[in-house]
Parts: C-alpha cells; structure tokens; sequence
C-alpha cells in the first residue's frame, strides 16, 4: 500500500548572528507497509520517526527539502495528490491532547474529522455517534474539552478522529507515551483492529515492547534512516540482522537488559561511513568509508556489510 | 455565583488599595510642585495687586499653612466623603466637571475602541494567516508605521484632506458652531466624531493587528493546526475554525487592557480638534494649575484602567473553557 | 578582485557572503540605514547652520519648492530647516532622558532582583502603581508637580519610562540567578560579584541595550506629544512639538505642508529607532527571528 524508498529530508536554519545551515534529518530511509499489516517503525527520538509521517502527509515545514521516492497504491505520492489523500485515504492518530483544539469540544472535532475526511453532511452525525459508541465512549463526553476528558479516554477520541473516516492507512505517531500498560495494550488492540478491518497501519513508536505486542514488521530507525526492517518472529527466533537491532532487543527488561552503550550522532555530525558505526560492536574499516546499501538477507532488508545470510 | 462574589470583593480591595497609593503618590507630587497653588487660582494679571493679609486669608482658608501630614488627612477625608474639590477653571464642581467631560470622551472612546478592535483583529487575521506573504509584508509595515506615527500627527494629517481639501468633515468640536451639546442631532454628533474617533483608532490598530498576527502564526504552527492539516483541511479552514475561536479571546483582552493607551491618546486627539472631552479637560487643568481638576482626573483615569484590567481578567474566566470549567488559573 | 576563490573544505563554519538574500546581511544593512538616518537628522544642524531660520517677509507661506522643500512658514523660514532643528532637538532631549531612564531601570530592576524580599515587594508595588495610570496622564501629573518647562519635561519623561525595562531586567536577573551554572557558580564558592560579571551581565547587556534602543522613539514621542500640548518646551524653542502646534493655526488657511511634512520626518525618526531596537535584538537572539 505505502512504499517510501531512499526518503531525504533536510531543513534549513538559522544559527546564532543570523547565518544559515543546512540539517539533514532523514537520509535514505526505506519503508514498506501491505493492507491488513501492522509496521511498527521503532527508533529512539530524533531517528526521524514523526518526519517520516508528516513527510508522507506533505505536512512538513517550509523550510524542508524532500528527495526520494514515495508511493500509495503504487503511484507516487506528489503535493497534490498529498493534500486530495490526507485525512481521506490517508490519516493520523497524534501523539497527545496538545493535537486537539483546546477550546473545541471533543465530539466537535470528531465531527470536523469526519467533514474533512469526506464524510456526506448527512451522514456525519450518525457516523460520530456511531464511532464514538464504538471506542466506547459516552455521548456526554462530545460535551467535554480536551482538558476534561481522562488520559484512557483521551486515546480513544484520538484514535476515534482517524476511525470517523475510511482511511486506507492509518499512522499511529506514538500512541501509547507513558500510558498505563492496560491502555497501552487497549490502544494497541485498537490498532490492530483497523488492520484486520483491511487497513494499512505504520505504528510508531520508540518502545521496542509495545510494538513487538502488535506487530507483523518492525523497522528499527536510527539517526534518520532504516537499519533494518525485521519481522516480528525474528526478535524471538534470534534471527535479526543488525547489530543495533540485536542490542535493541538485549536492552528489553525481559532479556538481558543491557543498555546499548553510546548515544546517536546529531543530524548536524553524521558520521562519514555507516551511521551506527562509532557504536558498533562489528565495525571495521570498510564501514568507516562508505554508507552501506539495503540489501536482502535471510529475507529481509537490512543495512549492515556485516549481516550474513 | 460565589465565584462572582469573590472575584469582585477581591477586586474591590484591589482597586481600594490601588486608589491609595494613588492618593499618596498624587498628593506628594503636588505638594513638591513649585507651583504656587494661590498664583495659580488669582490669576497672573492680580498677582501683583494682591496684599500679603489677602494671600494669608486664602492660604488660611485652604489650610495650606498647616504641615503636610494634616493636610494630607484632611484632604483624605474630604476624598472619602466623595468630595473631589471645585474646578477653578469650570467654576464647577471637579465630579460634575468629569462627568459630563467623560460622557463626551465616552462617545469618542467607544468609537475608536470599536474601530480599532474590527480592523486591527481583521488585519491581524489577514496577516498572520499569510504570514511571510507580501500582503502580510504590507500589513506589517503598515501597523508599524501606524503604532510609531505621532496621535497628534495623524489628526493634523487626517484634517489637512478630509476637513480642509475635501470638507467633507467639520475642522473641530463636538457640535456645529453655536448649537449645545444637548440639542445636537445624532447625525451631527456622529458627523463630529469620525475624524476624532479615526485618529484615535489609530493608537490600538497597529498592536492589536500585530498581536493578532503573532498569535494566528503561534495557532498555526500549534500541534492542533498541524493534526487539522494532517486531516486535509486547508489554511483557510484552519482559521475559520480554529483560528478564530482561538485568536478572539487574547483579542479581546488586549483591547480591554488597551483602554489605558486609548485614554492617554484621547487626550492629544481631543486638543486637536477641540473636542469637550475629559483629555480636553486634562490639558486645561494642567496649563491652568487646577490642581483639583487634575486630581481628580487622575484618580478616575486610575479606576479607569483598572476597569479595562478587570474586564480583560474576567472575559478570561467567563469564556474560556479551561479556566471556566477546569478552574485552572493562569 | 580574484573570480576563482578557494573551495572550503567545510561549508558550515564559512562566514556567509555578502547577499541581500541572507538575512543577516539584511539585517545589518538595516541597521547600518538607520544609524546613517539618525546620524543626520541628530547631526545634520551643524552641517546647515542657522541660515534657513532667518525672517524672509518676502517668501512667507509657500509651498514645497526645489529651494524650499518643506515650504516656508508665516515668516519665511524655511520649514526644511526648521524642521531640522527641531527634530534634532526632540532627538537629543529623547537620548538624554530615555538614556537616564534606562539606567535607573537597570538600577532598580537589578537592585529589586538581588536585594528580594521587603524591598523588592516594594519596588514592584511602585511600577505596578505607576502602570496603573495612562502613561500621558503621569507625564502630564509629573510634569506639573515638576513645575513644567523644561526642566518638567525632563523630569517627567526620565520618571515615567523606566518601568516596563525595570520589570523586564528584574524578571531577567531572578530568572538567571535560579538558573543552574548560577547555582553552581555559588555552591563552587564564587563571590557574587564574580557571578555578576560572569554571568549576569553577559546576559543583561544585550537586553538592555535593546531597551534602551527601544526607549527612545518612546521617549522622543512623548516629548513630542506634551510639548504640542502646551505643557513641555516653551513656545520659544522651536521643538518638533512647537512647530506642529504652531502648524495648527494655519491649517485652515491651506497650508497643509507645514504639518504634514516635518510630521513624517519625526515618523522616519521614531521608526528609525524601532527597527534599529528589532534589527538588534534580531541579531543578538536568533531565537525571536526565525521562521
């Protein structure tokens, strides 16, 4: 359904005394997400993971530059295809309350949901009931503002904005911060019910654990591009490809629970060669020069020289 | 209800408190002023005719030989009673003086207020809705000028085209030459305000549209404008419906909060034209060493402003929803 | 000058050419306009003299012309000249008051922040007053108290401006002193005379130089509006102020240059001020110019 192959992003700046620069945040990222599927996309922050979706959106600032390829059923994704799709075909499930508008009751924005998701005037009402009614909400909290409606209840109205609609894909951006590990488990579920209902759905996330619960792909971002994209099974069966995979999954409480040692590089001091090389446990010369292409090994894609089949 | 009650003994004691140091800090400043209080209310051209047994009398009669502190306590009290003293220059009572100013300046007042507040928000919306745009630029530049540009300067301007090259507008006062306040026709009073009010509007377009403006640009680049674009709505959307909603009530606060400025430039707007009004009042009282009158205006300028403070606090707590309901305070 | 230039290996830490696309040239380009602006309007009396001020009964109330461009008043000045020297008065009387303004904001703001407690409570009670009022109806009521004329003008313009800064520099200096190298400065035994010049007047500096910079067209406005008024500068000194009020008189008459023209010359002026304050503070604060 969504296919993103060699994605850039870069913004430009300004620095102290006024003078310019240039930031590369995203560099050759790859994605790939099918109908009825569950891509988690895992990576700490600043690994590019919100840009990816507002970069298939077309909702970044000004002041970014996109290069790369991106295609939704198969055909590219341009601006103007981009702003026909988004909240249509295409819709988001924020992070937080902060998305909503804080002097807008809920169940309004619900219903501007569905407007702008192409719902018939007519028909938006009971859709809205419909939908609440469906996340369980009752119907005096359309009454209620942001500020009022509890954390739980605050997931579901969000995840309500992206279900009001007939989206095809559904991008969940870190649904599940901080939350209770109930909620958690209740959003997640959420989730995989828009995609057993035949939805495409990219969640993502920073925690390896929750997404591992829901899962059939993850694809692990670091310092602004795909390492690898492992299937679920994999981190069980020990079967990943990528040294920062492997130290991901070491790092759970469950397993070892051995921080990976070393801190992403920033965007604006990437290293030459391999992004992950000054913290990789494999590296050698040869990844110190060159970026490593993604290739196929054991039937998934990864970015290491070192991978072997 | 008992939220009502406690805000407005609350601010009851605000404003009590506040008129105190007001009373304090206006009676030391006159009391320093070199300006002699009975030259003052004689007249230049008696002055020199005056004995010292006549000067006695009235310095005796006024209590200005008792020391400061007496004098203070007992003007105090005369305050407390109500009695705000007699205008030397309107041979008038200084309440009555202002209140029939105030109504003049009222008119004029609530004229601009709404002039400034329908084009100052309408050109803030414009411009932060297309911010970086050359209407924004033009905009900008604009409100600039207008919040930089001399009151005084734009009333001239304003009467050097409309009153004199066009005459479509009269050149000053309130009513049409010979005809009383109290028998002039609405049209006319209307016809003597719009330059008055124009100029005088100008003073609050400028910050309002720039604060406008700012505020647009903050809602526009907020998480909620940028989920209403990941749904599909345009930018024009994201103002009608959430722009506006949320740019109305910082709005509305500055212009409340704005009728401290409005107050100062009503009185350079009202000497150019000539308009009756309190600001008119304030200048004579000052040229002329009414020392009463301009206490007096002072201390109401001073309730005043604290009105418009009140009414910014309160639009808050009345309208919006997370300090109306959630009772979160600012 | 040499086409080819050496590459540079890192094109981060180049010093960006000299373009009107990149918004620091931009950025002191304005600023270096208005100082040139503002230079002439302070200093330009010196370079024409006192020749345009003369009576010429022979060349009364005419229009802007080449050897008049501001026109001539009743008396045949030449409004150009007169304008000039006003203006150049309004300036300098605006440095000078706003100047001491400010310093007693800095001041106050500082002694409020460090000293805390009584007399901080004190201090802000007093701006909080003194905010309570129109700022026009405290300069009229400080100006009277003061005696008017000159010395009135001075005295109320230097007293009524330097609150808003004083506020600002005080918000400045507690928030820099609950800050964390503050604190760790102090707990590392430094004296807090060495975390003042360490520390808080890195940081104070730029804010007050801005202040000062946008206290100006503040400053000059209001000596403008009250001298109009009557209440400032006699009618004898022929202030900015002076000569709008005069201009009055003559408006029904026709004469429309004597008060639209040197009015936008003390608009240039005041805006000339207003940028140089943003362009400044742009500048030092990348923070408050992005986007």
């Amino acid at each position: 359904m969504l296919t993103v192959q060699n994605l850039s992003v870069s913004f430009t700046q300004y620095d102290t005394g006024l003078t310019q620069k240039q930031l590369t945040v995203i560099t050759d990222l790859d994605l790939h997400v099918n109908a009825r599927e569950v891509v988690a996309v895992v990576g700490s922050s600043g690994s590019g993971k919100s840009l990816l979706a507002h970069a298939v959106l077309g909702i970044l600032p000004h002041n970014a530059q996109i290069s790369g390829t991106i295609l939704f059923k198969g055909e590219p994704l341009t601006r103007q295809r981009q702003a026909s799709l988004r909240g249509k075909a295409i819709a988001l499930i924020p992070q937080s309350i902060s998305y909503l508008d804080p002097l807008m009751p809920v169940g309004r924005q619900v219903h501007q949901a569905a407007r702008r998701a192409g719902v018939a005037t007519t028909d938006i009402r009971q859709r809205v009931d419909h939908t609440f009614s469906r996340y369980e909400l009752a119907s005096t909290v359309k009454q209620q503002y942001p500020f009022q409606v509890s954390g739980g209840m605050a997931r579901r109205v969000l995840v309500a904005t992206a279900a009001v609609g007939q989206a095809d894909l559904i991008i969940a951006d870190e649904p599940t911060p901080g939350l209770h590990p109930d909620l958690v488990a209740e959003t997640l579920n959420h989730l995989r019910q828009l995609a057993s209902a035949g939805k495409g759905v990219i969640l993502i996330t920073h925690d390896l654990e929750a997404a591992l619960q829901v899962a059939d792909k993850v694809a692990v971002f670091y310092a602004g591009t795909t390492l690898e994209i492992a299937i679920a099974e994999d981190f069980v069966n020990g079967n990943l490809r990528h040294p920062y995979t492997q130290a991901l999954w070491r790092s759970l409480p469950q397993n070892e629970f051995i921080p990976v040692p070393g801190a992403q590089p920033n965007p604006d001091a990437l290293p030459d060669g391999c992004l992950f090389s000054d913290r990789c446990p494999l590296v050698t010369d040869a990844c110190l020069t060159e970026r490593p292409s993604l290739r196929l090994v054991r039937g998934a894609p990864v970015r290491c020289i070192h991978a072997e089949g | 209800m008992n939220f009502l009650i406690r805000f407005t003994v609350s601010k009851l004691l605000h404003l009590m408190l506040l008129l105190a140091a007001v009373a304090v800090l206006t009676f030391l400043l006159v009391s320093v002023s070199p300006i002699d209080p009975i030259d003052a209310y004689v007249g230049a051209a008696r002055r020199v005719t005056m004995t010292d047994e006549q000067r006695a009398l009235i310095a005796q009669r006024w209590g200005l030989d008792q020391p400061l502190i007496t004098r203070f306590i007992r003007w105090l009290g005369q305050l407390l009673q109500g009695n705000l003293g007699e205008s030397m220059t309107y041979h008038q009572s200084v309440a009555a003086v202002i209140a029939t100013r105030f109504q003049a300046s009222l008119w004029l007042m609530a004229l601009a207020w709404l002039f400034s507040g329908v084009f100052g928000s309408t050109l803030g919306i414009l411009a932060g809705a297309t911010a970086g745009s050359w209407c924004d630029r033009l905009i900008r530049l604009y409100a600039y000028t207008l919040s930089s540009a001399p009151v005084f300067w734009i009333a001239l301007l304003l009467l050097v085209i409309f009153s004199v090259n066009w005459q479509i507008t009269p050149i000053c006062c309130a009513t049409p030459p010979g005809v009383l306040l109290q028998d002039v026709t609405l049209w006319q009073r209307l016809h003597h305000l719009i330059l008055p009010a124009l100029t005088l509007s100008v003073i609050g377009i400028g910050s309002l549209a720039l604060h406008t403006r700012e505020k647009l640009v903050e809602i526009l680049q907020s998480n909620y404008a940028l989920f209403a674009r990941a749904q599909g709505e345009t930018t024009t959307g994201i103002v009608l419906h959430h722009g506006l909603r949320n740019v109305a009530l910082p709005a509305l606060t500055l212009q409340f909060v704005g009728l401290s400025e409005l107050f100062g430039g009503s009185v350079l707007t009202e000497k150019v034209f000539g308009y009756p009004g309190l600001g008119d009042a304030t200048v004579q009282a000052a040229i002329r060493s009414d020392v009463p009158l301009l206490v007096g205006i002072v201390f109401f300028s001073a309730i005043f402003v604290f009105a418009g403070n009140t009414l910014a606090d309160l639009s808050y707590r009345l309208i919006d929803p997370r300090i109306r309901i959630g009772g979160i305070e600012r | 000058m040499k086409l080819s230039m050496p590459a540079i290996a890192n094109p981060r830490s180049r010093l960006q050419g000299f373009s009107l696309n990149n918004r620091r040239s931009r950025t002191l380009l304005l600023i270096a306009l208005c100082l040139v602006v503002l230079g002439v309007l302070l200093l330009g009396t010196y370079l024409i003299g006192q020749a345009g001020l003369d009576i010429a009964l022979s060349s009364r109330n005419q229009p802007p012309s080449f050897a008049h461009p501001f026109g001539t008043d009743w008396l045949g000045r030449d409004m150009f000249s007169r304008t000039l020297h006003g203006l150049s008065l309004s300036l300098w009387i605006g440095l000078l008051t706003a100047s001491v303004s400010a310093v007693i904001a800095l001041a106050i703001g500082t002694l409020s922040a460090t000293l805390g407690g009584k007399v901080d409570a004190a201090i802000t009670w007093l701006i909080d007053v003194a905010l309570s009022l129109p700022h026009l109806v405290l300069i009229i009521l400080v100006a009277f108290a003061a005696g008017g004329g000159v010395r009135g003008l001075l005295l109320a313009i230097i007293i009524t401006h330097w609150m808003s800064l004083a506020r600002l520099l005080r918000a400045e200096v507690l928030q820099l002193k609950s800050s964390d190298y503050v604190q760790l400065s102090s707990k590392l035994g430094r004296s807090p005379l060495w975390i003042a010049r360490h520390h808080l007047l890195p940081h104070l500096l730029p804010q007050f130089l801005v202040g000062l910079i946008l206290l100006f067209p503040h400053a000059i406005l209001h000596e403008a509006g009250l001298t109009f008024l009557g209440l400032g500068l006699p009618p004898e000194i022929p202030a900015i102020g002076i000569i709008l009020s005069e201009s009055m008189r003559y408006l029904s008459a026709g004469y429309w240059w004597l008060a639209v023209l040197p009015g936008v010359v003390l608009l240039m002026a005041v805006q000339a001020f207003d940028i140089l304050g943003q362009s400044v503070r742009a500048l030092l604060d990348p923070k408050t110019s992005q986007g």
